[in-house]
């Protein structure tokens, strides 16, 4: 290996995927499932924990096996272990509720395909240690979740006046029906990155004028 | 410094502002005529939405930074022609509160998102329009008769609905676009009613006459070309003429040209100068684009009405149709021409 890994886990290696390198709102990753089925907090809630679970188990499989995958069949490795464990997490699902797995149809089976689990596999599971790597997934799935659950309470609350399923609003609220519907999804990401890309502008001027003024400061010295 | 002088024949072009003021001067027109029809809940309507609009040009004036400079917005009167056009889309008895979200739609979506005045992609009205049609399918459809006695007294009961309530039912206040009637009653509305605008639909569709009139003004004074609302109504006389001649069941040319928005969208909103293409062919085939869209939608779609998914529609593919309709160079030869002439 060329570059000698970095072993220690710090708070960057389980914060990086809820802020700084948020798998939706910085690397827009696994777009499918966050438009699809974020129409209510319940669906992005069980959608969420699902591609946490897959996400974690797979990377720390790829983690563990990563000096016996052979280079050139890697990627077909790394669906196979993340099918197996979209498969538990699909028979799962089914025996829990029948409603929710209908409710969120295709796309259990399609966690299969979520580039931000490969990714993961590809970028960090295949070249980093067993605990910093369950460290980094999780802090991914907690990040991809909390995307999701930020989508889906703005779709639910404007698209059908209600949180899980309780009505905040009462019964006079009038429902905005284009929350619930697809061009919904597109508004509501766009909104959220808008506000995610502003907050991140603004953070980053007030660092760079107080780097200017402590310069100042020096230089006055 | 060398002073330079103009020949006393160059005429200068007009600017954005005055352009606009008489685009402003022809809505008017037709804003009267949707308040003398519908009544006070029109005239709120209108003011309401244009305020909507208005504010939000103020607000993202204000985050951008441009109110200070000579760059703002407001001053050119497009936020204002948006809003009137958006609210003259609008069914009379629409909630006051959906008008203002219209509003705030149609100018931070459709405009200031896509870079501002000149850059967004698709009609802001319109897309305002589209966002409320998906988000109140109920409200956007519930039509009142023109005028009633006391419409001048009173709003429809819808109109002053509590913001983010369910507006009252329309029962008693109820009545059906000709295109509606058409579609789902089969029964049809007199081609002159039609034609003055005595009829049922948004405040400021109904009267082709009048649109026409308030048009053939922009047109006269060179401010809007022809070429587009020349296309649309070439293309919907030809398109639902087909259907017409080989089946009678099927609506008249004459009563889709007078029926809905399509006067409204043809001459205002298709002619946005924005959204439209800049190349002369481009504008025909533009035009025909809308025209047979709006007729097929309104035939085989599920709505009665469907000039405002054309022109959206087209609006999409504006870029497509400049890529395939760039005028010749002046002295410029083709290829092709050059190798025979070479021969």
């Amino acid at each position: 290996m060329p570059l000698k890994d970095d072993h220690t886990i710090t708070a960057d290696t389980f914060l990086a995927g809820i802020w700084k390198e948020n798998p939706v709102f910085v690397m827009l990753l696994g777009m499918c499932p966050v438009l699809a089925v974020t129409n209510s907090v319940i669906n992005a809630l069980a959608m969420g924990i699902a591609t946490t679970f897959v996400l974690l188990c797979s990377s720390s499989l790829i983690s563990l096996l990563r000096n016996l995958i052979p280079k050139e069949v890697r990627i077909a490795t790394y669906i196979v272990i993340i099918a197996t464990f979209v498969t538990i997490t699909d028979y799962v699902i089914q025996a829990i509720s029948l409603e929710l797995y209908n409710a969120l149809g295709a796309f259990i089976q399609l966690i299969v395909v979520n580039c931000m689990i490969l990714g993961r596999a590809e970028a960090y599971a295949s070249k980093n240690r067993l605990l910093k790597t369950i460290t980094n997934s999780l802090g991914m799935g907690i990040g991809f979740s909390i995307a999701l659950l930020c989508l889906g309470s703005v779709r639910e609350l404007l698209g059908n006046g209600s949180l899980l399923g309780y009505s905040i609003f009462g019964d006079a609220f009038q429902p905005w029906v284009v929350m619930v519907l697809p061009p919904g999804g597109f508004i509501v990401l766009g909104a959220w990155l808008l506000l995610f890309n502003w907050i991140k502008e603004r953070s980053a001027k007030t660092t760079s004028e107080a780097l200017v003024t402590q310069k100042e400061f020096s230089n006055a010295r | 410094m060398i002073e330079l002088r103009t020949s006393p024949h160059m005429k200068a072009s007009l600017s954005l502002p005055q352009i606009m003021r008489h685009v402003v001067y022809a809505i008017i027109p037709i804003c009267l005529f949707a308040v003398y029809q519908f009544g006070i809940s029109a005239l709120a309507l209108i003011i309401v939405v244009t305020l909507s609009c208005l504010l939000t040009e103020l607000l993202f004036n204000n985050l951008s930074n441009k109110s200070t400079s000579k760059k703002n917005s407001l001053s050119d009167y497009t936020a204002l022609i948006t809003g009137l056009l958006l609210a003259l889309t609008l069914p009379p008895g629409f909630p006051l509160w959906m008008g203002a979200i219209a509003g705030f739609i149609a100018i931070a979506m459709g405009k200031t998102l896509f870079g501002g005045l000149g850059f967004n992609l698709f009609n802001p009205a319109l897309l305002g329009r589209a966002f409320v049609q998906a988000a109140f399918p109920v409200a956007i459809t519930s039509w009142t008769p023109a005028g009633l006695t006391e419409r001048f007294t009173q709003f429809i009961p819808s109109s002053l609905t509590l913001p983010f309530t369910i507006p009252v039912s329309m029962d008693g206040f109820s009545g059906a676009t000709p295109l509606a009637l058409q579609k789902f009653e089969a029964t049809n509305t007199p081609v002159s009613n039609l034609f003055m605008g005595f009829t049922s639909g948004s405040i400021g569709e109904t009267s082709t006459l009048l649109i026409l009139l308030c048009g053939a003004y922009l047109i006269v004074r060179g401010i809007m070309g022809w070429r587009i609302p020349l296309a649309i109504i070439i293309a919907v006389i030809l398109t639902s003429g087909i259907f017409f001649i080989f089946d009678k069941s099927y609506p008249s040319p004459f009563f889709m040209l007078t029926s809905g928005g399509l006067m409204l969208g043809a001459l205002f909103m298709a002619t946005d100068p924005v959204s439209a293409p800049v190349t002369p062919a481009g504008m025909w085939i533009f035009g025909l684009l809308i025209g047979v869209m709006t007729i097929i939608i309104r035939l085989f779609g599920g709505l009665p009405e469907g000039i405002m998914y054309a022109i959206l529609f087209a609006n999409a593919s504006v870029p497509l149709i400049e890529a395939v309709s760039q005028p010749r160079k002046f002295g410029f030869v083709k290829e092709k021409v050059k190798k025979k002439e070479a021969q």
